[in-house]
């Protein structure tokens, strides 16, 4: 009885040795993964908390501030992000065919769809700086007396969108060192949890966006 | 080495498995990142008891003795500060945690040591910024930095502390996620959930704590950041902000962090009292579901720190009603270890002598909880010592007692050597005693209105005052003694056979000090936890 239950550790290289089989290596991998990805929901969480808050309390002001976010921007963005997805899952796909070199096309594709992001989100950014929408002495909104509730609007935006290009940028590194692993051959079809799990983190950075931009570009756009 | 293991053969262990600062220093094993938090947070403890005892000090006469006004503001900032995010959150679970959760579990380390590492990388880089910004000239605005006054108006260091926060956060984080996925995934062939010691339990529910709640203080600490360097305004009245969503936020966090620290205190006391009354712990799954519903509970009550500050009506209602619910999981802990000593064969170790302090003194502080979460008698309280006293019970009495307790319990296990039981029977005497005349009159003080966080009062508090120092010099001195003979005993102290203490447990079924991956073979676990008819009596209690 014992012995049947009792397994043996396999010793093959992609094995860490506190591990008994590569599923049971798999699965605490991608269990991490998932818990970490919860201790990121609640750490925006805390943000969308705010945003909640001061978009219910001050919710006109708000929807004449989204309205001076340019929605076609955001828009092409977020499809820039959710093909960075696509390609994403396309490369975890080929992993589980072993086909190596289109893992790496799809990584690199997803890396530069990753940075099209940034580089839009970068302009836009950009954009507010001329148009005094940055919160501190020189900010005015026109159209509302209410300044300093448009500044807690434009505040929410930039921490919350700029905690998300941070995680973009980490992403970003993330995608460059999966496509360095896979270059070095260190992924088979039987064993490509980083990818795996670097694939999760992706998505999720992701999905963060996905509730962005509807919470700051499309409010109330039916009156606009 | 060959010369101070003269009585037994050289066996392979953890400690000899590799030698130098860099076989420390750049170690996986569990067990040895558990002894770098060791020696870490010993030494914030002391940095933060001599922070303690200056204020003591000061408040020795009713004008202040030794210090400036501003002075003692930031004397008892960095007294929590340090005590908290520094010794507390990580005391138990880092170290006794860190040492036996894979043990227990029949693991031969954490699901990730590298990340486990890391995370004491995090602590030590986390304590240096704190340690930089009391240096530089410390910070005032008490450890719970509430805005405006931290964001708009200290001129001291509040970004390299709660920087120094943030980093300890994810040390904190990493370690829970490093538990939980250690629990699910990690487990010996056999080890069912409802076999696993209370210990396990205790951390498990820990570790959803650290996990979930840690994330929302960094959030918030990082938004401090934001407002003092960019002026965001986010918790800015002038702006619209609201600056009670500060504290919102931030008691979500703090407030299930004081379950943080008394969980695994209550998972060491499990061990304690089943081992040394020879029984097992009398209703199991209560005591395993009553730590998993005070971390549930824990997450609903942070509303009764804001009773007076502006929070609604009802909203104080609401969270006065669920702070009475966590009482319940509390109280069952309490009576299931009363209900195990009933006919058990009891010994009095020097473990068991901590389990006895700590149920009676963290029964005080739960009672006092109960004062304090009643929305009338804490108009009264709020902000006095009566809650300095109350919080101190459950932290200093409850927390810190079960870590000595563990300590003791577990050090033949981590050294191989027992510790000098008169010294450590004393010493633990001593500062039960120390512990009540610090923190008993400070009930008396607090409900006849000395408020906290004063440096100067009025001249009838005086010999409450003067008792509450004498005692602290008294709890100073209880705490030293360990750290003079835990240290004495790695070299003098009585070789420990693998079981001294005759305690179920996989752990003990072991070498003391382990071998390099805890097992030689993975053990294959066929009872529940606490079944003593199979421990056979070997290395029978020395000292």
């Amino acid at each position: 009885m014992a012995s049947q239950v009792h397994q043996v550790h396999e010793e093959t290289a992609a094995l860490r040795e506190q591990f008994d089989t590569a599923a049971q290596q798999r699965d605490a991998s991608t269990l991490g993964m998932w818990v970490f990805l919860i201790t990121e929901i609640m750490f925006f969480g805390g943000m969308f908390l705010l945003y909640t808050v001061y978009n219910h309390l001050y919710s006109d002001v708000f929807a004449l501030a989204s309205h001076s976010l340019n929605e076609v921007i955001g828009g092409v963005n977020t499809a820039v992000l959710l093909c960075s997805s696509f390609t994403m899952v396309l490369a975890i796909r080929s992993a589980q065919l072993g086909r190596r070199k289109s893992v790496m096309m799809f990584l690199v594709m997803t890396m530069l769809l990753g940075m099209a992001f940034l580089v839009i989100k970068g302009f836009e950014w950009a954009q507010k700086f001329q148009e005094h929408h940055v919160p501190g002495p020189s900010f005015h909104l026109a159209g509302t007396a209410m300044q300093g509730h448009a500044q807690l609007f434009f505040s929410l935006y930039f921490a919350m969108t700029g905690l998300h290009a941070l995680h973009m940028v980490v992403g970003c590194g993330i995608v460059a060192f999966l496509l360095f692993q896979t270059w070095r051959g260190k992924f088979t079809a039987e064993y490509f949890t980083p990818l795996d799990i670097g694939g999760l983190y992706w998505h999720f950075v992701d999905i963060i966006w996905i509730f962005l931009f509807p919470l700051f570009y499309l409010i109330d756009r039916s009156k606009g | 080495m060959a010369t101070t293991t003269a009585t037994v053969p050289e066996q392979e262990t953890y400690l000899n498995a590799g030698y130098g600062i860099k076989s420390w220093l750049f170690t996986k094993d569990h067990k040895r990142i558990a002894i770098l938090y060791l020696i870490t947070i010993t030494f914030f403890f002391l940095v933060g008891g001599t922070f303690a005892g200056m204020i003591r000090l000061n408040l020795l006469t009713p004008r202040g003795a030794l210090v400036s006004a501003e002075t003692y503001n930031k004397l008892f900032t960095m007294h929590g500060v340090i005590m908290i995010f520094f010794f507390l959150i990580p005391s138990i679970p880092a170290t006794l945690g860190n040492f036996l959760l894979p043990m227990m579990v029949g693991a031969r380390d954490l699901a990730f040591p590298r990340i486990n590492l890391l995370s004491w990388y995090l602590l030590v880089a986390a304590g240096l910024f704190a340690i930089f910004a009391m240096l530089a000239g410390g910070v005032d605005t008490g450890w719970t930095f509430y805005t405006p006054y931290s964001t708009s108006y200290s001129n001291t260091w509040v970004i390299a502390t709660a920087m120094g926060i943030f980093i300890a956060g994810f040390s904190s984080i990493l370690t829970g996620l490093n538990f939980i996925v250690t629990v699910h995934r990690m487990r010996a062939p056999g080890m069912t959930w409802f076999r696993m010691p209370l210990f396990v339990w205790a951390h498990y529910a820990t570790a959803l704590i650290q996990v979930l709640g840690t994330p929302v203080l960094a959030v918030t600490l990082l938004l401090i950041f934001c407002e003092r360097v960019f002026h965001i305004g986010i918790f800015d009245p002038s702006l619209g902000g609201d600056p009670i969503l500060f504290q919102h936020l931030f008691w979500f966090y703090s407030h299930p962090a004081v379950y943080i620290m008394i969980l695994p205190a209550m998972g060491v006391i499990s061990e304690l009292i089943s081992t040394f009354s020879r029984k097992p712990i009398f209703g199991y799954s209560f005591v395993a579901f009553s730590s998993m519903a005070i971390a549930v509970f824990g997450f609903l009550v942070w509303g009764h720190h804001l009773f007076v500050s502006g929070q609604s009506f009802y909203a104080g209602l609401a969270f006065s009603f669920l702070s009475y619910f966590v009482a319940i999981p509390s109280a069952i802990k309490v009576f299931n270890w009363t209900a195990t000593l009933y006919k058990g064969s009891i010994s009095f170790e020097t473990p068991m002598l901590y389990a006895f302090g700590f149920i009676g003194l963290f029964t005080i502080g739960g009672l006092t909880g109960l004062f304090v979460a009643c929305l009338g008698i804490d108009v009264h309280v709020h902000d006095t010592y009566f809650v300095i006293a109350h919080f101190h019970y459950i932290m200093v009495g409850g927390a810190i007692m079960a870590y000595l307790g563990g300590l003791h319990f577990w050090w033949p296990k981590i050294t191989g050597r027992m510790y000098p039981e008169g010294w450590a029977k004393l010493s633990a005497l001593v500062i039960f005693l120390g512990f009540n005349l610090t923190f008993f009159p400070q009930f008396i003080l607090g409900y006849l209105g000395m408020p906290r966080r004063y440096y100067a009062y009025p001249p009838e508090f005086q010999v409450l005052h003067v008792l509450s120092t004498a005692g602290a010099t008294v709890l100073g001195v209880g705490y030293l003694i360990p750290v003079v003979y835990f240290l004495w005993s790695l070299k003098y102290g009585p070789v420990a056979g693998a079981n001294p203490w005759r305690a179920t447990g996989l752990e003990w079924k072991t070498t003391s000090p382990p071998p390099l991956h805890n097992f030689d073979r993975t053990p294959v676990v066929t009872t529940g936890a606490y079944d003593y008819s199979t421990v056979i009596g070997e290395g029978a209690h020395v000292g």
